[in-house]
C-alpha cells in the first residue's frame, strides 16, 4: 500500500507537471484527488490494515494528498500566468499608429494679441470699451480735436459712407463716447476693434485692420505714468529685457505726443533685419490728451489730465511672430491658423 | 522737406557733426529724420573736361570719339554714345580709374576704339531726371559757365553734401523752411546762428496797384523790377535747388523757389508786360476758366481764389500761376507777388483742383505774415543781383494780424503733466533756446513768435520742454489711483463661445466686413437695407455684410482650393444694416462654416463626412454648454437647402439657424461640394442666471423605451415636446435613439425609438407610477400624432 500511495504521488506530479491547461489541471486533480479516485480507494482499504500500519500509512497518505494538492495549484497558478499572458500577447496592437485625436480649434493669432492686452490691462484696473464700426464725423474727427479741414485728415483717407458718417479709421471715438458717457468722472479704459483705411492691400497695407487704445483719464495722471503703463505693456508681450525709447511726435488728439520704441526682440539691440539695423522697432504711439479734447469731453482740463496710446494689433502679430504679410491674417489660410 | 547740411551750414556751424549724428539729435528732440543720404557716396575721379574734338566713331553710327583735355599733360580720348556731346564743351569727365555708383571706370576699346574714362550725365552722377535741364535729360551734362579744366566736379556741384529728409507732421510747418530749420537745430545744439535777411530801399515809382476783394486774402504785397534778362542761374543756386529737390528753370523763377525754401514764403513773380498794372485778388467765378502753367486747362469754382489782372485771372492764388503772365525768355520786367492766403482755402482749393505744388503745401498749412515782405526784398535784391534790373517801391495791400501771442503756463502744470519736478530755470532755459521769450516765476508768461503757429496752449509749451530736456529721461510710473478692472459680460459670453466652440474643434476666422453686393445680398431671409460706401474702391469691397456665413464660405473656397479639404471654421464680428437713421444698426453675430471630413481616423474605421448633424451638433455642444434651451423647427430660407435647414429659436424669437447650403449655391457661387453653416445672434446667447444646486439624486431612476410608429412626415422634435408634456415631472430625461423607415413598417411611415429616464429626487419610485405616466405619453402621442407603438 506505501508502494501503490508512492507511486500514485509519482504519476499525479508527472501529470501536473505536463498538464499545460487550467482545464487539464482540473481533470488530474479529479482523476487522483476525486471522490472516485485512486486516493479515495486508498484511503477506504485502509479499514484492512493493522493498527500498527494504519497511522502510518495514513500519514503517508495525507503527506500524498498534500504535495499533490500543492503542486497542483502552484501549477494552476503557473498556467493561469500562462495563459493569461498568451491572451495579453494575443491582443498586441501597433501603439505607434495615430490615436483618436480630438483636437480643439485654434484661436486667431489677433485674438491672442487682444485677449492677451485684454487680461494684463484688466489686471492693471481697466476694463474694455467698444462702440460703433460705423461712426459720425464727428466721433471720429472732430471731437478727436481734427475739424473738417484740419491738415492731419490727410494722413488717414476714409471710407466714407455718406457726408456725415464713415467706417472709423481708428478706435479712438470709443474714447471720446467713453468721455462723455463718464460725465467728468475718471476712465480706466482699453478699446480693442476692427478699423478701416482707404488703402490697397498688399503685404503691409490693409483696408481692414484691428487697433487696441488705451486711455486713463484721472486727476494727476502724467507723462511718466504713460511711459511705465507702456513699459508693463511691452515686457508682457514682448519679454521682460525689453526696454522702451520716447520719441517727439504729432497726433491731434494728443498734446505732447510721443512714438515709441522698444529695443529689438531679436537682436538685443546691435542692429539686424528686424530692426532695420538700428536696434530699435517703431511699436506704437500715445501722449497726454490734448486738452481741447478734454474739454470737448466735458473735462475741465487744468484740473483733469489723462494718456492714451494705441497699437496696431496686426503689426504686433507680425513683429512678435516674424510674419511677413498682412494679408495672412485674413485669408484665414488653415496652414497659417492651426500655426498658433 | 529735404535739408542740405551744406546750406544750413552757412547759418549755424555744424561742421563738426556727421549728417547722421545731426539727423540723430533731430530726430531725438521732435522730428523725425527718414533719412541720410551722403552725394558724393560712390563717386571720385570726377573732373571738367573740354571737348576738344568730336568725330564719327568709324564702326559705329551712335557713337563718337572726342579728344577731351583734362587738365592733364596730354588729352586723352573717350569714346561717347551720347547725342549732345560737341566740340568745344565743358564736360563731366570719370578718368580711368574713378568711381561711379556701381561701376568703376577703366580703359576700354569699343568697336575697336580705344575709350580713357567716359564724358558723363547727371544721373549717373546720381541726380535724379527731374532736376536735370529738359534739354540733357537724354545726353550729357555740359557747364555753360566758366569752369576750370581739371577742376574736381564734386566741388563744382557741390556734390560733397548730405541730404537730412525731415519727416515733418502737420504741425511742425515752421520747419518747411531753412529758417525754421535753423531755429529747431539752434534749440538742439545750443549754438549761435544767423538768418537770412533783407533789406531794399527804393523810391522808384511803380503803376501797380493791388485791390483785395476776398477776406482769404488780408495780405498782399508787391515790386516791380525793370531791366531784368532772363538766364539761366548760377552753379551756386543751381546747386542747392538740386540738392533740395527742386529743377532749376531760370534766374528769375530759381530765385523765387529759393527764397521759399529758405524763409517759407512762396513767391510768385508775373510777366510785368503781359500783367499789366492791376492786381485784383478775388473769388473765382463758377465756370471761369484758365490755363495754369502746368498747360492745364483748369475750371474754376467761386470757393477758389484767383490773383487777376482785373478782368481774368492770372493765378490760382497760392496755388499755380497762370501761363498767360508766365516770365520766359522774353522777359524783361517782372512783377514779385509775396502774400498771406487763407490756409483752409488753399487746401481747399488745392484739393478740389487735385494741384498740389510747393507752394500751396506751405499756404495750406499757414506762412508766418512776418516774413511776406522780408521774402519779398530777399528775392528782389537776390533778383537784381543776378540778373540786373531796378527795383520799385512796394506795393501793400491789407495788413498783417498783430503779433503778440503769450502762453500762460504754471510750473506746476507741465511737471504735472510731465510726472517730473523740473526747477524754474531749466525750463526758461529750455524755452530760451527755442527762441521764446519768458517771463513770470510760478506761471510763465511765453511770447510766442508767428514763426511756431503750433504753439497755443499750455500743453505744447509742455511738450516743447519735454522734448528738449529729453523724452527718455522721464521717470516711469502707474497711475496713483486706484481703479476696478473687470471683463465686461460681453467680453466674457465672446470668450465662452470661443472657448466652446475651439474644444469642438473649430478653428477662428477673421474677415472682411466690406463685400461685394451680391454677398451681402444672400443668407439674407429678410431683403435688409445695406451699408454702402459711398466711393467704394472696388465692388468687391463695396457693402457691408450682412451676415458672416459668404465671408466663411469664401474661406472655405480659398481653402479647399489649396488641399485642405477639411474645413471647420467659426468667427464672431459684426453684421450691419441701414436703418434710416445716422448710424446703421450694428449686431454681432457667430458663424461656422463645415466642409470636408468631420472626423477622420482611418487606422481606427472612423471616417465621419461633415453632415447635417454635426454642424447641429457643434450649436447643440454650444446651447447646452451655455445652458440655453433652443428648439429646431424645419425651414426654407434663402440659399438654404429647403430640406437640411433649421431655425433655431429661443423662447420662440428666431436667434439663427443651422443646415446645409444650397447646392446650386455653394456649387457655382463658392465652387465648393457639400458645406454646412451656421449662424447665431451673439447677444441671445447671454444667459444671466445664477445657477442653484439640486440634490445629486440618491434614489435610483427607472428607464423605458418607447418605440412609435407614426407618419415619416412629423419631426422628432415634435413628439419630443408632445412626450413631454404628457410625462408629468417625473420624466428627467428623454432622447431619441433609433429611428427607422423601411420593410417592417408601412412606406409613409417611420419608427421612432425613445429612451425614457424617470427619477424623483425624495424616494424611490413605485412600477406603477412610471406605468401611468408611461400610458398618458402613449395615449397622447397617438392622438396627438397617430403614432401607434411599435409592436
Amino acid at each position: 500500500m506505501k508502494e501503490q500511495l508512492e507511486q500514485l504521488q509519482v504519476e499525479a506530479l508527472e501529470e501536473i507537471k505536463v498538464a499545460s491547461t487550467q482545464k487539464a489541471l482540473n481533470d488530474v486533480r479529479i482523476k487522483y484527488l476525486g471522490k472516485k479516485g485512486p486516493m479515495t480507494e486508498v484511503l477506504r482499504g485502509m479499514g484492512k490494515l493493522s493498527a500498527e500500519e494504519r497511522p502510518v500509512v495514513g500519514e503517508l497518505a495525507n503527506k500524498v494528498r498534500a504535495s499533490i494538492q500543492e503542486t497542483l495549484e502552484a501549477r494552476i497558478e503557473e498556467v493561469k500566468a500562462i495563459e493569461l499572458e498568451a491572451k495579453l500577447a494575443a491582443e498586441t496592437i501597433d501603439v505607434t499608429l495615430p490615436g483618436r485625436t480630438t483636437f480643439p480649434g485654434n484661436s486667431h493669432l489677433l485674438q491672442q494679441i487682444i485677449d492677451e492686452m485684454e487680461d494684463l490691462f484688466v489686471g492693471l484696473g481697466y476694463t474694455i470699451a467698444e462702440g460703433p464700426e460705423v461712426e459720425t464725423d464727428l466721433y471720429n474727427f472732430e471731437m478727436l480735436n481734427l475739424p473738417k479741414d484740419h491738415p492731419a485728415r490727410d494722413m488717414q483717407d476714409s471710407f466714407y459712407i455718406t457726408d456725415e458718417t464713415l467706417l472709423r479709421t481708428h478706435t479712438s471715438p470709443v474714447q471720446a463716447r467713453t468721455m462723455l458717457e463718464a460725465n467728468g468722472q475718471p476712465i480706466r479704459i482699453i478699446c480693442p476693434g476692427k478699423v478701416y483705411r482707404r488703402d490697397e492691400d498688399d503685404a503691409t497695407h490693409s483696408h481692414q485692420f484691428m487697433q487696441i487704445e488705451g486711455l486713463v483719464v484721472d486727476e494727476s495722471i502724467s507723462m511718466a505714468d504713460l511711459k511705465g503703463t507702456l513699459e508693463v505693456f511691452v515686457k508682457q508681450l514682448f519679454g521682460e529685457s525689453r526696454e522702451i525709447r520716447l520719441r517727439p511726435s504729432f497726433f491731434p488728439f494728443t498734446e505732447p505726443s510721443v512714438e515709441v520704441d522698444i529695443s529689438c526682440f531679436k537682436c538685443g539691440g546691435k542692429g539686424c533685419n528686424v530692426c532695420k539695423g538700428t536696434g530699435w522697432i517703431e511699436i506704437l504711439g500715445g501722449g497726454m490728451v490734448h486738452p481741447h479734447v478734454l474739454e470737448m469731453a466735458g473735462y475741465d482740463s487744468t484740473k483733469m489730465s489723462g494718456f492714451a496710446f494705441g497699437i496696431g494689433v496686426e503689426r504686433m502679430a507680425m513683429l512678435k511672430h516674424g510674419v511677413d504679410d498682412i494679408r495672412h491674417f485674413y485669408t484665414n489660410d488653415l496652414r497659417f491658423i492651426e500655426q498658433f | 522737406m529735404l535739408l542740405s547740411k551744406k546750406w544750413l551750414n552757412q547759418y549755424i556751424d555744424v561742421s563738426d557733426l556727421s549728417g547722421e549724428a545731426l539727423g540723430d539729435l533731430i530726430t531725438k528732440n521732435g522730428i523725425e529724420v527718414e533719412s541720410v543720404t551722403s552725394r558724393a557716396e560712390g563717386l571720385s575721379g570726377i573732373v571738367v573736361g573740354h571737348v576738344l574734338s568730336c568725330e564719327k566713331h568709324p564702326e559705329a553710327d551712335k557713337l563718337n570719339v572726342t579728344k577731351v583735355d583734362i587738365g592733364e599733360c596730354e588729352p586723352v580720348q573717350i569714346v561717347c554714345g551720347a547725342p549732345n556731346v560737341a566740340a568745344g564743351q565743358h564736360v563731366i569727365v570719370a578718368k580711368v580709374g574713378a568711381r561711379l555708383p556701381g561701376l568703376k571706370i577703366k580703359k576700354a576699346k569699343l568697336r575697336g576704339v580705344e575709350s580713357q574714362g567716359m564724358i558723363c550725365s547727371l544721373e549717373e552722377l546720381g541726380f535724379e531726371k527731374k532736376q536735370i535741364r529738359e534739354d540733357e535729360q537724354d545726353g550729357i551734362h555740359t557747364f555753360r559757365e566758366d569752369v576750370q579744366v581739371g577742376a574736381d566736379v564734386l566741388d563744382l556741384l557741390d556734390l560733397n553734401d548730405e541730404i537730412i529728409e525731415l519727416g515733418l507732421t502737420p504741425n511742425r510747418s515752421d520747419c518747411l523752411s531753412l529758417y525754421g530749420i535753423i531755429h529747431e537745430v539752434a534749440a538742439i545744439l545750443e549754438r549761435p546762428y544767423t538768418l537770412p535777411t533783407a533789406n531794399v530801399t527804393s523810391d522808384v515809382k511803380t503803376d501797380v496797384t493791388v485791390q483785395l476783394d476776398t477776406a482769404n486774402c488780408p495780405y498782399y504785397a508787391a515790386r516791380q523790377i525793370d531791366g531784368v534778362t532772363i538766364e539761366e542761374s548760377p552753379q551756386w543756386l543751381k546747386n542747392i535747388l538740386i540738392a533740395e529737390g527742386v529743377r532749376p528753370i531760370n534766374n528769375i523763377v530759381d530765385v523765387t523757389n529759393y527764397v521759399m525754401l529758405e524763409l517759407g514764403q512762396p513767391l510768385h513773380a508775373f510777366d510785368a508786360k503781359k500783367l499789366g498794372s492791376s492786381i485784383v485778388v478775388r473769388q473765382a467765378e463758377n465756370g471761369e476758366e484758365m490755363i495754369t502753367l502746368d498747360d492745364m486747362t483748369r475750371t474754376l469754382d467761386s470757393t477758389m481764389m484767383v490773383i487777376t489782372n482785373g478782368t481774368s485771372p492770372v493765378a490760382i492764388a497760392g496755388v499755380m500761376g497762370g501761363a498767360n503772365t508766365e516770365v520766359d525768355d522774353t522777359t524783361t520786367s517782372i512783377v514779385l507777388e509775396s502774400a498771406y492766403f487763407d490756409p483752409a482755402s488753399v487746401r481747399k482749393t488745392s484739393r478740389t483742383l487735385g494741384l498740389r505744388s510747393d507752394s500751396s503745401a506751405r499756404f495750406e498749412k499757414g506762412v508766418d505774415p512776418e516774413r511776406v515782405l522780408t521774402a519779398l526784398d530777399r528775392a528782389a535784391a537776390m533778383i537784381v543781383e543776378l540778373s540786373g534790373g531796378t527795383i520799385s517801391q512796394e506795393v501793400i495791400a491789407g495788413g498783417k494780424d498783430s503779433n503778440s501771442r503769450t502762453i500762460e503756463v504754471s510750473i506746476d502744470y507741465i511737471n504735472g503733466r510731465l510726472g517730473m519736478e523740473l526747477d524754474r530755470q531749466t525750463i526758461v532755459q529750455i524755452l530760451e533756446r527755442l527762441g521764446l521769450k519768458v517771463e513770470g516765476d510760478t506761471t510763465l508768461t511765453v511770447h510766442i513768435p508767428s514763426r511756431r503757429p503750433d504753439l497755443e496752449l499750455p500743453a505744447d509749451i509742455t511738450e516743447e520742454v519735454a522734448r528738449l530736456y529729453g523724452y527718455n529721461s522721464l521717470p516711469s510710473s502707474l497711475p496713483a489711483s486706484q481703479a476696478k478692472g473687470y471683463l465686461p459680460a460681453i467680453n466674457v459670453l465672446r470668450r465662452n463661445v470661443r472657448r466652446i466652440l475651439q474644444g469642438a474643434g473649430l478653428s477662428q476666422a477673421i474677415t472682411y466686413s466690406l463685400t461685394s453686393e451680391a454677398n451681402a445680398s444672400r443668407f439674407d431671409e429678410h431683403g435688409s437695407e445695406k451699408v454702402r460706401l459711398a466711393m467704394p474702391m472696388s465692388e468687391e469691397r463695396s457693402v457691408l455684410r450682412t451676415s458672416l456665413v459668404p465671408g466663411l464660405l469664401e474661406t472655405a473656397r480659398y481653402n479647399t482650393a489649396r488641399q485642405q479639404a477639411n474645413v471647420a471654421l467659426y468667427e464672431t464680428g459684426r453684421v450691419y444694416f441701414e436703418k434710416g437713421d445716422t448710424l446703421p444698426r450694428e449686431t454681432e453675430r457667430v458663424a461656422g462654416v463645415f466642409t470636408g471630413l468631420w472626423m477622420d481616423h482611418r487606422t481606427q474605421g472612423t471616417r465621419i463626412p461633415v453632415d447635417y448633424f454635426v454642424a447641429k451638433g457643434v450649436v447643440d455642444t454650444l446651447v447646452h454648454t451655455l445652458r440655453l434651451d433652443v428648439t429646431y423647427e424645419a425651414a426654407v430660407l434663402p440659399d438654404m437647402h429647403p430640406g437640411r435647414t433649421a431655425r433655431i429659436l429661443k423662447d420662440g424669437e428666431v436667434i439663427g439657424y443651422v443646415g446645409q447650403v444650397h447646392p446650386a449655391v455653394s456649387k457655382d457661387v463658392y465652387g465648393l461640394k457639400e458645406v454646412y453653416v451656421f449662424e447665431l445672434d451673439l447677444l441671445a446667447l447671454q444667459t444671466s442666471s445664477t445657477l442653484l444646486y439640486q440634490d445629486v439624486p440618491r434614489y435610483p431612476s427607472v428607464s423605458r423605451d418607447l418605440a412609435l410608429v407614426l407618419n415619416r412626415d412629423i419631426p422628432a422634435g415634435q413628439v419630443e415636446a408632445t412626450i413631454k408634456q404628457a410625462a408629468g415631472p417625473l420624466l428627467i430625461d428623454l432622447s431619441v435613439f433609433d429611428v427607422y423607415t423601411g420593410e417592417n413598417v408601412g412606406e409613409h411611415e417611420k419608427s421612432i425609438a425613445f429612451s425614457l429616464k424617470y427619477q424623483d429626487p425624495t424616494r424611490t419610485l413605485q412600477d406603477e407610477e412610471v406605468n401611468a405616466s408611461y400610458e398618458k405619453i402613449v395615449e397622447a402621442v397617438k392622438v396627438e400624432h397617430g403614432a401607434e407603438v411599435r409592436a
